[in-house]
């Protein structure tokens, strides 16, 4: 039971407050995250480039949302836009019931490439949110050395890094690597987890271990996750809603809920419904791309 | 290991080899001491005239060293307001090229009008001297901050300050270190003109006068005081360098120390 193993070891660390990691409520209306007829255009005049076009798109609370679709559709500004990194064109980007970036979200962010600091040990590299973030951030000199040095260690362990804390980034493996940038990104209990393309660069069994070890600590703290991905079986092996985008211009063009049980399975990647799933959004997906006429065959 | 002992030894033995060369073919051609002394002549010079050199060289080897230190405090800060946005990068650039290709020993008589003979103008050219590449290398190390790292600062909402004492310094520490060997040097060079247009005392005043009166192995002592003195300075920040931006070298030393 890796789950509950993590919750204990973060039950001696975590505030008095009521904490994400309990299931939460389930939420009817406001929705978390919430795109209302967002567009983004990038350039000038002729230069011009349509990555988004009026989108909407709703979270709950503790969901997990996978966004699938050809390159260049728009995925990763939808993220983006949604950690306040870009600022629509046009539409409006609520998170927590305001405007993006008005109201104080922890956000968590792994992205394709690790970006750890090179100049770091695994273990400053992954304390740095709790060097940034508040509340964590008063507590940081004072705990720097006992609570959150543990924390981190027990985090280490629970994505099979125990006993390379004090390495340097640049002397460790790529899926390793990986694994300390999610450490980061989950370090200061994000309540929003945006992953973009976290597992793209990895090898089909560092990548199928990592997802399952996503799940479970998911499952266990059930932040609110946006992941971009192009690869549908990570979409329906790890989320609970997949939407599919168009490219140029950049939109939803479709939601698909999946409602396979949890905790999932490699081995359930292989039943004929799961496949069937990821066989009906690849034929979506190859709809959508104007140029492709061998899709239809 | 093996290696790397090698080639101290040859480095070692080219030095000695250039002196010994040297030695060899003032003899061999009988160069009078007024033209080229022999190394030998310069050592006895040093040692004998010790006593008159050391005040002068604390003096050069003190300008230096304020210089220097002005030099960093301001070209670091500097360097981090042109590296820290795109905009400063382009608009400030131009001047700076300007200043830098002024010729420095021009500058010193202006030095000398404000605020007199001494060790003032000294320090200041060895400032002007070491500050230009100091600016342009951490700019230049903040201004290619790798985006990726920006941004997952930024989805943290940390502030700028935060992002450049966390990313951009850190990350431009290599570039820090690359100039301040050039940089040490330069300020030498800054004192040494410095005091040789206007000052009585250093390094630079004593060849002066010491070329005045034809004392050539004196002159030739002083440039070895100052070679010393730069090759000690240089030896001192490279191995600052490695200690603090070892990452960037990926030295497994640097990991273990």
């Amino acid at each position: 039971m890796m789950s509950t193993a993590f919750d204990v070891s973060f039950a001696a660390v975590r505030p008095a407050k009521p904490t994400l990691s309990s299931p939460p409520e389930p939420s009817h209306g406001d929705a978390f995250v919430k795109l209302e007829k967002v567009a983004l255009t990038y350039g000038r005049d002729e230069h011009r480039v349509h990555a988004l076009d009026a989108t909407d798109l709703s979270i709950e609370k503790g969901d997990f949302v996978a966004l699938v679709g050809p390159s260049g559709c728009g995925k990763s500004t939808i993220l983006k836009l949604v950690t306040g990194l870009l600022h629509a064109t046009r539409g409006y980007v609520f998170v927590g019931g305001r405007e993006v970036g008005a109201e104080p979200i922890r956000v968590g962010m792994a992205f394709q490439n690790p970006t750890l600091l090179p100049w770091l040990k695994l273990r400053e590299n992954v304390m740095l949110p709790l060097k940034i973030v508040p509340p964590f951030r008063q507590d940081y000199r004072a705990k720097r050395k006992t609570e959150f040095r543990d924390r981190i260690e027990a985090l280490l362990e629970q994505v099979g890094l125990k006993g390379f804390s004090d390495k340097y980034p640049w002397q460790l493996s790529g899926g390793m690597l990986q694994r300390a940038s999610l450490c980061r990104a989950l370090v200061h209990e994000p309540q929003l987890l945006m992953l973009d393309e976290p597992f793209g660069a990895l090898d089909q069994f560092t990548r199928e271990e990592l997802w399952s070890i996503m799940q479970s600590l998911w499952m266990a703290r059930r932040p609110t996750v946006l992941l971009v991905t192009h690869d549908l079986k990570e979409a329906t092996y790890l989320a609970n809603r997949i939407c599919v985008m168009q490219a140029r211009p950049g939109r939803i063009i479709s939601e698909s809920i999946v409602s396979f049980p949890r905790p999932r399975t490699i081995a359930m990647s292989y039943d004929p419904e799961f496949a069937a799933l990821t066989q009906r959004l690849r034929e979506l997906i190859f709809d959508t791309r104007p140029s492709t006429t061998e899709a239809q065959q | 290991m093996n290696t790397q002992l090698r080639r101290r030894i040859a480095s070692a033995a080219l030095i000695i080899g250039f002196f010994v060369a040297w030695e060899l073919l003032c003899r061999m051609f009988g160069i009078k001491d007024i033209v080229l002394p022999r190394p030998s002549e310069i050592l006895i010079t040093l040692w004998i005239r010790l006593p008159a050199i050391m005040p002068h060289a604390a003096q050069t080897l003190y300008a230096t060293l304020v210089g220097f230190a002005l030099g960093i405090v301001f070209g670091v800060l500097l360097g981090a307001l042109v590296g820290s946005s795109r905009l400063a990068y382009d608009v400030a650039y131009p001047l700076l090229i300007g200043f830098s290709s002024i010729p420095k020993v021009a500058v010193v008589p202006i030095f000398v009008l404000w605020f007199g003979a001494g060790t003032v103008p000294a320090v200041l050219t060895a400032m002007i001297l070491c500050i230009f590449p100091i600016v342009v290398n951490v700019a230049t190390g903040l201004a290619t901050t790798e985006p990726e790292l920006e941004d997952v600062m930024r989805a943290l909402k940390a502030s700028k300050l935060d992002i450049l004492v966390n990313v951009g310094l850190p990350r431009a520490m290599p570039y820090f270190f690359a100039s301040l060997k050039v940089a040490v040097t330069q300020a030498f060079v800054g004192t040494v003109i410095a005091e040789t247009v206007a000052s009585n005392r250093g390094i630079g005043n004593l060849m002066m006068i010491a070329s005045s009166s034809f004392d050539v192995p004196l002159v030739f002592a002083g440039l070895l005081v100052l070679a010393v003195l730069g090759v000690g300075l240089y030896v001192i920040f490279s191995f600052i360098e490695v200690r603090v931006t070892g990452w960037a070298l990926r030295k497994d030393e640097f990991a273990l120390g």
